[in-house]
């Protein structure tokens, strides 16, 4: 049914270097959050913490009533069994082929007999498409296969939290969009809690019931995802839409020369909102909400053309 | 500034640290269940394959190069008859256990080394924790049980081969007699020997098994970090049993009273 996971005022620096500071958000049990950022904002920091494998220099996070950032090494490896999480390059066992990659989990965790576990294997390698490959070494397969092969890992065990690292690294356009539907019929299907760190706006703007954005140490906002859409916020609205123009330059943060240059010049228009994609069977999932259902309850007026379904797919203008 | 100083200056105990931290957590390991056997015997079976054919070419003239140069000093004190019980102090209490652990760290340390810093950047060992399964208990303890298995086992190896070498040279190159020879063998050699150079291969095994893999699961940037962890893991190693090997002989020499007689 999907576990929520609270965080409070976490933060984290390596040395004397602050990665992030005060970040405090609560991602709802069973719904599909995104967690945006410019690169080496730490987000992939971000994503090992929540899952212990570093440890914050301060806050907690909460997971069923256990705090990962300073329980003991054995609760950590129980309360772990929850998560699945799919490594930016899929983390295969390079010694392994494909079946016995997907089997691990089950054969450490489980009583299962080897024909139940091939039963199971058989049926999370269908899903991401794999089946045929089921013997090739991930040394011999695409870095998208790769992939697959590492969620089909990280869906074995049913985990009611899965951490996704940058879906979309490696993927083409085709792929990361079937990947996308795939991550919506998942949370249709197992009701999991879902977090997806990455950069790609299309993937941000479309997939999540929830956005939340990390810039220059700290998290610039979190919410649902017609919130962060709609927002005027300089900083939220200038990655979401992909611009220029705002307060991120090249090097994270712009210098007052810079900001004072485009001083006079505008932010482009706020792009429509796009339609959250479906699951393809056509059931609403449990977490999802209307189009326009935010905005309405908050009194925000969309931009126009939102929620048109003539344009599902747009990217920033 | 002087923190700055004194921050360098303090690195290596921090290292040195860590390092014996994670030598009690592979102790903690060592007892929790379930053991893993397939992998314990894979990698005793690994270790021993790179590991048997040098050793043994390196014991041959190891106890050659000591028979002649023992052999030759013995000559001038006109003492032949004790060249046996050189091989003996050379070969079984030190030779042994030494060639044995260079050629465990050289040859197994940096196998282990490459492996696990491998797995470490390619992000395999996270995975693992986060499937919930201890990379130490699953991985590590195998690795430094089959390390000083592997290293017993040698130990008795060199000091068969290196024994065996000294012999042959001493009587066919330097005119020796093999009574003398033999006699003098055990006229100076007893079973403590025997059992020093075993307990010394032992724990050179552990040191040299629990640096490789202290250092590969500690690699860090990308696969140049997996050769500098390599390189460290053999330096640090070979460091460490030298210094080992000295206190282990002195307490050796203190603790049993030579043979008279």
């Amino acid at each position: 049914m999907g576990v929520e996971i609270k965080v409070d005022n976490l933060s984290k620096s390596f040395g004397k270097q602050l990665i992030w500071g005060d970040v405090s958000l609560t991602i709802p049990a069973g719904e599909v959050s995104v967690m945006l950022g410019p690169s080496g904002t730490g987000k992939s920091v971000f994503l090992k913490a929540l899952i212990g494998l570093l440890k914050p220099d301060t806050g907690s996070i909460l997971i069923e009533g256990t705090d990962i950032a300073s329980c003991s090494e054995k609760d950590l490896y129980a309360i772990r069994k929850l998560f699945g999480v799919l490594f930016q390059d899929g983390a295969m066992f390079g010694s392994m082929n494909l079946f016995d990659n997907v089997a691990f989990p089950l054969r450490e965790h489980t009583k299962k007999t080897e024909s139940q576990i091939r039963d199971v294997v058989m049926e999370k390698m269908d899903l991401v498409g794999l089946i045929g490959a089921e013997d090739k070494l991930p040394g011999e397969i695409s870095g998208g296969m790769r992939k697959r092969a590492g969620l089909a890992r990280a869906l074995v065990l049913d985990p009611e939290i899965l951490l996704i690292d940058e879906p979309d690294s490696g993927l083409d356009p085709v792929r990361t969009s079937f990947i996308n539907q795939l991550f919506i019929d998942l949370n249709a299907q197992i009701d999991a809690t879902f977090l997806i760190v990455t950069h790609d706006i299309n993937t941000a703007r479309t997939v999540p019931d929830n956005i939340g954005l990390l810039y220059h140490k700290h998290l610039a906002m979190f919410g649902p995802r017609e919130m962060l859409l709609s927002s005027e916020e300089p900083v939220v609205r200038q990655f979401l839409n992909a611009q220029t123009v705002g307060p991120i330059g090249m090097s994270e943060e712009k210098d007052a020369d810079e900001l004072e240059a485009e001083k006079d010049l505008d932010m482009p228009p706020l792009p429509p909102i796009p339609l959250q994609l479906e699951p393809s069977n056509g059931i609403p999932r449990r977490s999802q909400r209307e189009p326009g259902g935010w905005c309405r309850d908050n009194g925000v007026t969309p931009p126009p053309g939102s929620f048109d379904h003539k344009m599902s797919m747009t990217t920033g203008g | 500034m002087s923190s700055i100083t004194a921050s360098r200056v303090l690195a290596p105990v921090g290292t040195a640290g860590k390092l014996f931290a994670f030598g009690l957590d592979v102790a903690r390991g060592l007892f929790k269940r379930p053991f893993q056997m397939r992998e314990f015997l894979q990698q005793a079976w690994f270790i021993a394959s790179v590991t048997i054919i040098p050793t043994a070419l390196v014991a041959i003239p190891f106890g050659a190069v000591i028979a002649l140069q023992v052999g030759g000093l013995i000559k001038q004190f006109g003492a032949q008859s004790f060249t046996g019980s050189a091989a003996v102090l050379a070969v079984v209490r030190e030779a042994g256990p030494i060639a044995t652990s260079l050629l465990i760290a050289g040859a197994a340390g940096s196998a282990i080394a490459a492996d696990l810093g491998a797995r470490k950047i390619r992000e395999e060992l996270d995975a693992m924790m986060v499937l919930g399964i201890d990379p130490i208990q699953r991985l590590v303890v195998p690795r430094v049980l089959a390390c000083m298995l592997v290293a017993f086992f040698l130990n008795g190896l060199v000091s068969v081969v290196g024994v065996a070498g000294g012999y042959v040279f001493n009587v066919v190159l330097q005119d020796g007699t093999p009574g003398a020879y033999l006699a003098s063998f055990t006229a100076l050699a007893q079973l403590p020997d025997l059992w020093q150079g075993m307990v010394k291969a032992l724990v050179f095994g552990l040191i040299a098994a629990v640096v490789a893999c202290y250092k590969g699961m500690n690699a860090a940037g990308g696969p140049k970090g997996v050769g500098d962890a390599v390189n460290e893991s053999v330096v640090i190693s070979f460091m460490l049993l030298f210094v080992v090997n000295f206190v282990m002989s002195a307490i050796y020499i203190q603790l049993v009273p030579p043979k008279t007689g």
